[in-house]
């Protein structure tokens, strides 16, 4: 469904972060991406949905070749792609439902928007997300009075809300406590599954990306090292994403966690609890 | 008493000084004496009219005095009109100034708004923020003749330059992390201002708003003394005509005004963050 093609992207201080990235997803399937930082993984998912132009290359959407659509154009290709943030990039000031309902955006005008009259459907829709991901009662609550882990599930509610095929998810975890951060891991493949939808996932956390995550691309200096199953990551893949180090350690926990995973996903009780 | 390390150092005390801004001595004494002679020679350049300055002081008491009995009857349908005239050109001035002063402060803002028409925005607070609402006065009142209009038109003008540098800036320090997230959505440029801008800055735009509330009520009164209507030419009128009981009276009820509007101000604006 998405295939990216020899992306570049050059910033104007003249530094290449992308040089030459191929890429290919199919509907549902999810990836992650890692990579030290500085390697280029924000810039790639951003190029996506172009919140970065990107120099040259070629990103397809469902055939559909993102680069070359006009301003309106692009905007009604974004609403297919949803997008969650590192530190949640939530509206502090207005209210969780404001927020759910900010995912639609694209889909209403200016004016409804403006005095907040959404169409019923997108209101039961996001009663219905808000439940999905245990924050039901909280919708007249402002978005800056919730703890990290339940933000970040507002931030998942909200890139839901806009009915994407494609889900493009920058650091989730990054600001999470460690048994948070794997909630949120496994309500984001939840709801992938549950939906059939595509997602990349940037991830620092090597351990927790090949734990929940079947696919893994490694990312250095702009270019894929790495793109195979998360089974075979091992201290020679890491040596070639990150660079010379001792990762026994690191393999270790990844292999007492692999053994925990093999059947799908690791399950847990309290999914819904933050 | 004498600490044990001085005496192990052979007695020798080590004085500390903060070292001097200039570092040399003479080019510091003589930058004194230069102020110095200045100062001296300036006072002796000015020309003291010892009676005029008598008769001065002598209104100075005379007005002095007219305060402590303040005449609020005679002149007190001028002093209405006039205050009538300053709250109406404060109230609507401050209303269309903000309004006007909110697209000026989008464009002015360096992480909105493309070159061009950022410069132009920047542009036109530099000359509104330059000029001095004093002679924006003069000159609108010169073109538009004497009375509120030409104070309605001078508040406006000086509360788009202060408004829009202000909220500007503070659109300049929004979370751009914000802006991201609602521009993946797909909203269109007008839903991402209302959603990830206006609900950032809007603390900021009241507390402003009431602010510039209180600086047009007292600007008011300045600009009507070059004839712009309001409080200012009642205040002027009782002032030519030595009625200094009657302009102490307009500027008690100035000052009170004043007062109030800051409290007002103060407490919406602990209201609204």
């Amino acid at each position: 469904m998405l295939s990216i093609e020899s992306l570049q992207k050059r910033y104007p201080t003249g530094d290449l972060a992308l040089r030459g990235v191929d890429l290919s997803l199919e509907p549902g399937a999810v990836l992650g991406l890692i990579g030290p930082s500085g390697a280029g993984k924000s810039t790639l998912i951003r190029c996506v949905n172009r919140l970065v132009e990107p120099t040259s290359g070629l990103i397809k959407l469902d055939g559909q070749n993102l680069l070359e659509l006009d301003r309106r154009r692009l905007r009604e290709a974004r609403r297919s792609i949803g997008m969650i943030f590192q530190e949640y990039a939530l509206v502090e000031r207005l209210t969780v439902m404001e927020n759910l309902l900010s995912g639609r955006l694209g889909y209403v005008g200016f004016w409804p928007s403006w005095f907040r009259r959404f169409p019923q459907a997108d209101i039961d829709r996001a009663f219905e997300l808000l439940e999905r991901v245990g924050l039901s009662g909280m919708e007249n609550k402002r978005a800056d009075a919730l703890s990290g882990g339940q933000r970040q599930r507002v931030g998942i509610a909200r890139a839901l809300m806009q009915e994407p095929r494609l889900l493009l998810v920058d650091e989730p975890t990054a600001s999470l406590d460690p048994k948070t951060s794997r909630n949120v891991m496994r309500l984001i493949l939840e709801l992938c599954r549950e939906r059939g939808l595509a997602a990349i996932v940037n991830i620092h956390d090597v351990v927790l990306a090949t734990e929940f995550l079947p696919r893994i691309v490694g990312l250095r200096a702009g270019e894929v090292v790495y793109d195979g199953s998360a089974a075979q990551v091992d201290e020679s893949v890491l040596s070639r994403i990150y660079g010379e180090e001792d990762w026994s350690a690191m393999t270790r926990r990844m292999n007492a966690d692999s053994v925990e995973a093999s059947g799908g996903l690791p399950e847990e009780r309290d999914v819904a609890v933050a | 008493m004498i600490s044990p390390t001085l005496e192990r150092s052979g007695g020798q005390t080590r004085l500390w000084i903060r070292p001097p801004f200039i570092q040399s001595a003479r080019l510091r004494w003589s930058l004194w004496a230069g102020a110095l002679i200045y100062l001296v020679l300036a006072i002796g350049s000015l020309e003291v009219n010892w009676a005029r300055l008598s008769l001065g002081l002598e209104r100075g008491l005379a007005f002095v005095v007219a305060f402590l009995r303040p005449d609020f009857v005679s002149r007190w349908d001028e002093i209405l009109i006039g205050f009538q005239e300053s709250l109406t050109m404060t109230l609507t001035s401050t209303a269309v100034g903000v309004a006007l002063s909110i697209p000026v402060a989008v464009g002015a803002a360096r992480n909105l708004a493309p070159t061009p028409i950022y410069l132009a925005c920047r542009g036109f607070i530099a000359v509104s923020r330059t000029l001095n609402e004093i002679i924006v006065a003069i000159f609108l009142v010169a073109m538009f003749g004497f009375g509120p209009f030409a104070g309605f038109l001078t508040l406006t003008f000086a509360t788009i330059g202060f408004m829009a540098k202000l909220l500007a800036e503070d659109i300049e320090e929004i979370e751009a992390a914000q802006l991201e997230a609602l521009r993946a959505t797909g909203a269109g440029p007008m839903q991402v201002l209302d959603y990830a801008v206006l609900s950032q800055v809007l603390p900021r735009l009241a507390g402003l708003s009431l602010y510039r509330l209180d600086i047009n009520f007292r600007e008011s009164a300045v600009i009507g003394i070059v004839g712009a209507g309001g409080i200012g030419s009642t205040l002027n009128t009782a002032m030519d005509r030595y009625e200094f009981d009657s302009a102490a009276a307009v500027i008690i009820v100035i000052i009170a005004i004043v007062l109030c509007a800051e409290y007002l101000s103060g407490w919406v604006r602990r209201k609204v963050q």
